[in-house]
């Protein structure tokens, strides 16, 4: 039978089907960090279960962590403890912990692939949504709750109902300017936020084979916005080269045993999806995001449509935005570059591309946080964190931040932020914070001109 | 887990779409490292204004509705795999939320958790929304052995799909990790053919 890339993963790891039932599916890399693991580990403590396969686990902490002194003991009595608590877990089960001020540390879903831990054909799971981040190196990962983190800790497997196959293919090509982040929230704009439910979903065609790791990985990232549980891309050249060589990719001989294996993993010609999609890369243009939702993305120079269902208008209002108004010209007073779909080094080149010898205008809370410690080093070595602190920019230590807002980085009430994370949501970067998505080059353009502008005028 | 048993209750309408796990529970009360406490927090910013106090026109305020089913709008539970979200509305006192469509996470989290989630079709959505509006004291009945939910005052019912395994866990109280524990020879077994059939990367990290 002719099978789909998911196909031929999922089936590699199906322990066992349960006749009218989920399947049992192994799971070779757990990842975990310091907010959705705690209560797993007292379950099994209160069960007297121990860690089945401690080897095969990896920790940070990122999600409630400062982006300013790390060094010192953390000022919230909350997240202090949530990251002792993190740390004795580990401690006592054996499990490798990269937490705050490791060299490894950093968001899970920067880290693990930048050490080389996210390897194609694995399964791969975390207690958080973006955990399909990983699909770009062509694995199945998942997003998964806490009970089932504790499952995985009891017997490194899920109970999981195989989802149905969808694929987005994008052909063409991109046109200058147009990021990957555009590609996502214009694939999202177009499906809505519940398409995807149900399903994971493939992403083929020229623009995805073209594009870097980088790139891949905040496609990926964002699959759950549109209520996949996870989306991922065949391995190739590109995936190769960017895994060999890292911390923990096999070397030697194991790693070209590797390779021959994950060039096996495509979609066979004639395999069938349950849904599929496809788009012209061409009609691709810079995007932005006006409601509350991930969906609700237009074009740069677009304006917010005027036919409008009932939370449409409930969006609208918590945005303080106007059906048929168009968004550029916009004041904005704060931008975020950071959070795991765009705070890898790309990301930063880009933007530091395009500010360099400019300076942000003085209304703007220009914040830029590394996804992880590597790339907070790689900032350094290449010189961009000089271009970002002239220009005006804060730049901190790396963590999730503004993203979810659990540590102090938040939008204050009723300020917009153009932000380059996954989420616009009601107050998810604090409360009454109005979040505007976009791509790291748009996020820099606005914090120069202090409003939303139309950076593409500016390559002629 | 408590075993989950067929109920009559008055029912809660929520009717917004799209509520995603941040409105169910902000990021900022996820520091806890145990389960108790995130009933108070359910809905926080909507609940409450920035002052704290409770914002009057926020179904959960009005008095007129109570009871233990949350009927909410089109696509629930969207967004973060936080099971924070679960926690909080089972932790609120509900045991079952109706709506015409549930996120996929959201949906196994409240499963793990015993809490229901009934999903019924747009029309009978509406209907129970209309249903509560008019009537707050109205009842409605969630059979789980037989899968359907009643609008007791007038006696229309519709039947829900849950995955039979779930079912099963969810009538007799158990859960995952107890099926999971049971299976871990067969684990092992996996792991070692697996092992001769295919490179399988490094495991220690
Ligand atoms: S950066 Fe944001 S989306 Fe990514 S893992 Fe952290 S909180 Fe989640």
């Amino acid at each position: 039978m002719k099978k789909t890339l998911f196909d031929k993963i999922w089936d590699a790891h199906v322990v066992e089907s349960i006749p009218d039932g989920p399947d049992i599916l192994y799971i070779d890399k757990h990842l975990i960090h310091e907010v959705t693991s705690p209560q797993a580990f007292n379950e099994l403590k209160e069960r007297n279960i121990p860690v089945f396969r401690p080897a095969q686990i990896v920790a940070t902490a990122d999600h409630n962590t400062p982006t300013l002194d790390q060094h010192l003991p953390v000022r919230d009595l909350l997240s202090r403890k949530q990251l002792k608590e993190l740390s004795q877990n580990c401690a006592e089960n054996d499990i490798a912990l990269y937490g705050l001020g490791h060299p490894f540390n950093g968001i899970v879903h920067v880290m693990a692939p930048e050490l080389g831990i996210t390897q194609p054909g694995m399964t791969i799971v975390c207690g958080d949504s973006h955990t399909s981040t990983h699909g770009a190196f062509g694995t199945i990962a998942f997003g998964i709750g806490t009970s089932q983190v504790t499952q995985v800790f009891a017997s490194q497997c899920l109970l999981v109902q195989k989802p149905k196959k969808l694929r987005v293919n994008v052909n063409g090509k991109l046109k200058k300017g147009v990021l990957p982040k555009d590609v996502i929230l214009y694939i999202i704009s177009k499906l809505g936020t519940n398409s995807g439910t149900g399903y994971f979903c493939e992403y083929a065609g020229d623009v995805f084979e073209e594009m870097s790791m980088e790139g891949r990985m905040t496609v990926c990232n964002m699959s759950i916005e549109m209520g996949a549980r996870g989306g991922l891309i065949a391995p190739d050249q590109t995936t190769i080269d960017y895994v060999e060589g890292r911390e923990f990719a096999p070397k030697g001989d194991e790693f070209d045993k590797m390779t021959t294996y994950w060039k096996t993993l495509k979609t066979d010609a004639g395999a069938e999806f349950d849904q599929e999609y496809s788009f012209e890369a061409e009609d691709i243009e810079p995007m932005i995001t006006y409601g509350t939702n991930p969906g609700m993305g237009i074009k740069l120079t677009g304006s917010i449509p005027v036919e409008g269902n009932k939370s449409d208008a409930k969006a609208l209002a918590y945005m303080n935005f106007s059906p048929g108004e168009r968004l550029l010209e916009k004041p904005i007073n704060y931008i975020f570059i950071g959070s795991c779909t765009n705070s890898r080094i790309e990301d930063f080149r880009v933007a530091a591309s395009y500010i360099k010898g400019k300076k942000k205008a003085d209304n703007v809370n220009a914040l830029i946080v590394p996804g992880s410690q590597q790339v907070a080093l790689q900032i350094k070595e290449e010189g961009l964190d000089r271009i970002f602190e002239e220009a005006g920019f804060t730049l901190r230590q790396p963590g999730c931040s503004a993203c979810l807002a659990m540590n102090d980085d938040k939008i204050p009430e009723g300020e917009y932020c153009v932000s380059t994370s996954n989420r616009n949501f009601e107050g998810r970067q604090g409360p009454g914070s109005r979040t505007i998505l976009a791509s790291p080059l748009t996020a820099a353009a606005t914090a120069i001109s202090g409003k939303i502008s139309d950076y593409t005028l500016t390559f002629n | 887990m408590e075993k989950f048993i067929t109920f009559t209750d008055t029912a809660v309408p929520l009717d917004t779409e799209n509520v995603d796990t941040d409105q169910i529970i902000p990021a900022r009360f996820l520091k806890a490292t145990d389960k108790a406490g995130f009933g108070e927090n359910l809905f926080r910013d909507w609940r409450y204004d920035k002052n704290g106090d409770p914002n009057s026109g926020f179904v959960l305020n009005q008095t007129r509705f109570s009871g233990s089913i949350l009927i909410a709008g089109n696509n629930f539970g969207c967004g973060s795999s936080r099971e924070h979200a679960a926690w909080a509305i089972k932790a609120y006192g509900f045991k079952a939320v109706v709506s015409s469509y549930f996120a996929d996470i959201f949906k196994g989290n409240a499963l793990n958790n015993g809490l229901l989630p009934v999903q019924v079709s747009p029309d009978f959505l509406h209907q129970l929304f209309t249903s509560v509006e008019k009537d707050a004291q109205e009842k409605f009945s969630i059979d789980l052995e037989n899968q359907f939910i009643k609008i007791e005052g007038t006696a229309e019912k519709e039947h829900f799909d849950i995955d039979p395994y779930k079912k099963t866990c969810l009538i007799n109280g158990y859960d995952d990790i107890d099926f999971l524990t049971s299976k871990l020879e067969a684990i092992k077994k996996f792991e070692q053919k697996r092992k001769d059939k295919e490179p399988v990367a490094q495991e220690t990290l």
